[in-house]
């Protein structure tokens, strides 16, 4: 056994409203440069629908993660020769049109047009380029509230051996939201596939990261994350990823998607789990056994001796008492309402997701029948209990039934206590759950206060090193430049730069790089 | 004519050398953020996977065959081959890698300077060196009807002679060149001239040839921060 440590996450899809605020928040501080206008390490996508890049949940056409063959566990790209021969034209990487060609406006023109006769317009230009677009053909959210037809959108890979012709029609038609980031897994197929070795995953703390010295731009991780979070910066030629905003989780801060969710849907907590288990688990026959196999992974925070083992294995104990209260074992593993996006890929991915409730559609609702169950059928839900399934179990229904069902009975036996001042003890026990776990779960989900959501420990002083606070380093650092990208404080930038300079400037200006309209 | 050629095959060698070398060290302890494979293929895959595959097989095969053709002391491959048979080899070899190469940089250069989106973020060097390698290769490509003009291999004996002089810093390496065809020289000096450009452009990826992933023990890498 070896106790690792890890920040997860958990979004609670029943509560997003698809307002975008993580994305343009995290846009705005990680990725507003040149060469990764196209990148949104955070990315909220309209389902049903393909998504971005295009069709990326499909992985018979990009091959990211991995696949358990004749017993052994390795990337889908294939195996360290396979992968290497794809070196000189990677087949399985997407082009920038799979995810969009960034674009600007030419704003310049509403200013500067002559007297005309019809009102000046700002085209689209190509952020590359900076020729002139007829139009943008994709966009990172381009099937917004179900835009666009139903035929394409239907090749939406949950919809696999669902009767899906119906929800092409408006009156069965559903819709939610999925916001997505790296999912900072246990078993990354990103670290495995990269020929440099410069990807790898933090110990204390689980985040996986670039290394942007040790990158040779082989772009094989790109193909690698089945998740397609990995972006490759053209302008740079090194991947970039979502970094789980490190530099304030370390001080103890939510990342700044989570900080600025207006939903709350957003929680963050320590994970306990057994390192020693990840090839196993991640290994399991049946992809269906995934979902547990991971649970099965995460330890006990309250156990005696797990807290042992973990402090010999070197999990500070601010971190374990903060694994005691976090929310996202909470609904992971107590209450199981929590799962992993696409087990079936084999990463142990980290970032959890709570499925939507949706309306109930039949009979009942509409008052014709009574209603005289305790709990109505999960299955009259608008969303299809196999879509979710197929998201977020390896298509394994029953846990989405069980934890839909017990967010169904926190609601009515909330709504029954706070409206109608009864107490439906018979609600909770059809989905065994207890009053004090009900209100605790009310608490988390619902509530979601703010110190609830985020029970991050800061970053402990034996991670730290050399620390400011150690010696005359307190002096060397002080007024240095902190962040940059280059060397040391050179940025790696100059006019005339031996090693070659930047092809161009900045991107984002919202300035047209050819001025001829 | 005989400074010229003392300057070239005697003396420009190790300023080539030296550059390389020392340029190569500066970039990767200095500018190591600017050290990368610069692929474009994300921008456009189109004319990639022939155009790319062809180039880099060709001349990883050309760059293998130079080395050991040219490295090679004549007692070790002697016992077992004569010097024309080797050179017959190493024309064929050169010959079918060579076109191989050129099919493949012929169609990279004019992705590079055709498609708008490559165009937009070539660098200056990326363009240079594409032409560089498009005229060296060309070059090579002549040398072989020369060689055909003497099948002995006493030519390709004399140019080996001159590398291993070279390498093994003995002096008189230059005498060895001196009668050569024109096109060898040229050849010659291109290539070495193609070191001297290395730090400064996109090859420097090629000492980074990922060879150590196929050793790595373990797919996952764990990073601890102390």
């Amino acid at each position: 056994m070896k106790i690792r440590a890890q920040i997860g996450m958990v979004l609670n899809l029943d509560k997003c409203i698809g307002c975008h605020t993580c994305s343009v928040t995290c846009k705005n501080v990680w990725t507003s440069r040149q060469g990764v206008e196209y990148a949104w390490f955070n990315n909220v996508e309209s389902k049903p629908g393909i998504g971005y890049p295009h069709d990326w949940e499909n992985q018979d056409r990009w091959n990211g993660g991995w696949i358990s063959k004749g017993g052994k566990l390795k990337p889908k790209m294939g195996g360290k020769f396979r992968l290497l021969a794809k070196i000189f034209s990677n087949p399985d990487l997407p082009e920038i049109d799979d995810y969009y060609e960034p674009f600007t406006f030419n704003y310049a023109h509403l200013q500067n047009a002559p007297e005309m006769t019809a009102p000046p317009v700002a085209r689209p230009h190509s952020m590359i380029t900076g020729e002139l677009m007829e139009k943008p053909e994709m966009g990172p959210n381009w099937e917004e509230i179900l835009g666009g037809e139903f035929e394409k959108r239907s090749k939406d890979y949950n919809f696999k051996d669902v009767e899906k012709q119906i929800y092409g029609e408006f009156e069965n038609t559903f819709m939610m939201y999925l916001p997505r980031l790296c999912e900072h897994c246990l078993n990354p197929s990103c670290v495995a596939s990269c020929p440099s070795g410069a990807i790898y995953k933090r110990e204390e703390d689980g985040i996986v990261l670039i290394d942007q010295d040790k990158c040779r731009g082989w772009r094989m991780c790109i193909s690698g994350c089945p998740y397609k979070k990995i972006y490759f910066n053209w302008q740079s030629g090194k991947s970039e990823k979502c970094i789980f905003c490190y530099p304030r989780i370390e001080s103890g801060e939510p990342t700044v998607c989570a900080e600025t969710c207006v939903g709350r849907i957003r929680s963050l907590g320590v994970i306990l789990y057994d390192a020693d288990k990840i090839e196993e688990m991640a290994n399991m026959s049946d992809e269906k056994d995934l979902y547990q196999a991971q649970l099965d992974m995460f330890m006990d925070p309250n156990d005696p001796e797990v807290i042992a083992q973990a402090r010999k294995d070197g999990v500070p104990d601010s971190w374990l008492e903060a694994a005691k209260n976090s929310p996202v074992y909470k609904m992971a593993i107590d209450w199981k309402v929590a799962f992993p996006l696409h087990p079936e890929y084999r990463t142990l991915p980290m970032v959890w997701y709570v499925p939507p409730l949706s309306p109930i559609q039949n009979a009942i609702s509409q008052g014709k029948i009574e209603d005289t169950s305790v709990l109505p059928e999960i299955k009259s839900l608008r969303i299809p209990v196999k879509y979710l399934a197929n998201m977020l179990t390896a298509g394994d229904e029953t846990p989405i039934v069980y934890a839909l069902e017990r967010m169904l009975a926190m609601r009515k036996f909330q709504r029954a206590k706070r409206v109608d001042n009864e107490t439906l003890t018979e609600v909770l026990e059809a989905v065994g759950m207890s009053e004090h776990m009900v209100e605790d779960m009310y608490r988390i989900m619902a509530l979601a206060a703010y110190e609830d959501r985020y029970v991050i420990p800061s970053n402990h002083r034996e991670y730290a090193g050399d620390s400011p606070f150690d010696n005359e380093l307190a002096f060397d650092t002080k007024s240095s430049c902190g962040f940059s990208f280059g060397n040391g404080c050179a940025t790696g930038e100059s006019k005339l730069g031996l090693f070659g300079t930047k092809t161009h400037g900045n991107t984002m200006s919202g300035k047209v790089r050819n001025e001829n309209i | 004519m005989n400074y010229l050629n003392q300057f070239f095959f005697a003396y420009f060698p190790y300023v080539a050398l030296g550059i390389f070398v020392i340029g190569s060290a500066l970039r990767y302890d200095r500018d190591q953020y600017s050290w990368k494979a610069d692929s474009s293929q994300l921008l456009s895959k189109k004319g990639m996977r022939v155009g790319s595959n062809l180039f880099h097989i060709g001349i990883i095969f050309l760059f293998f065959g130079h080395f050991v053709g040219l490295l090679t002391p004549q007692w070790v491959y002697h016992p077992f081959m004569s010097p024309g048979f080797k050179q017959v080899m190493a024309m064929t070899a050169g010959g079918v890698f060579g076109t191989l190469c050129l099919i493949g940089l012929v169609m990279l250069l004019n992705r590079r300077l055709t498609n708008p989106r490559i165009r937009a973020t070539s660098h200056f060097a990326d363009i240079m060196i594409l032409v560089v390698l498009l005229v060296q290769l060309l070059l090579g490509l002549i040398t072989i009807p020369y060689s055909a003009q003497h099948l002995d291999g006493s030519s390709m004996i004399a140019l080996a002679n001159w590398a291993q002089h070279v390498v093994t810093f003995r002096s008189g390496a230059a005498e060895f060149i001196i009668h050569e065809a024109w096109v060898f020289k040229l050849h010659l000096v291109l290539g070495m001239s193609i070191f001297v450009l290395f730090p400064f452009t996109r090859l420097v990826h090629i000492w980074s040839v990922p060879v150590q992933y196929l050793t790595r023990s373990n797919y996952q890498i764990v990073r601890k921060r102390f």
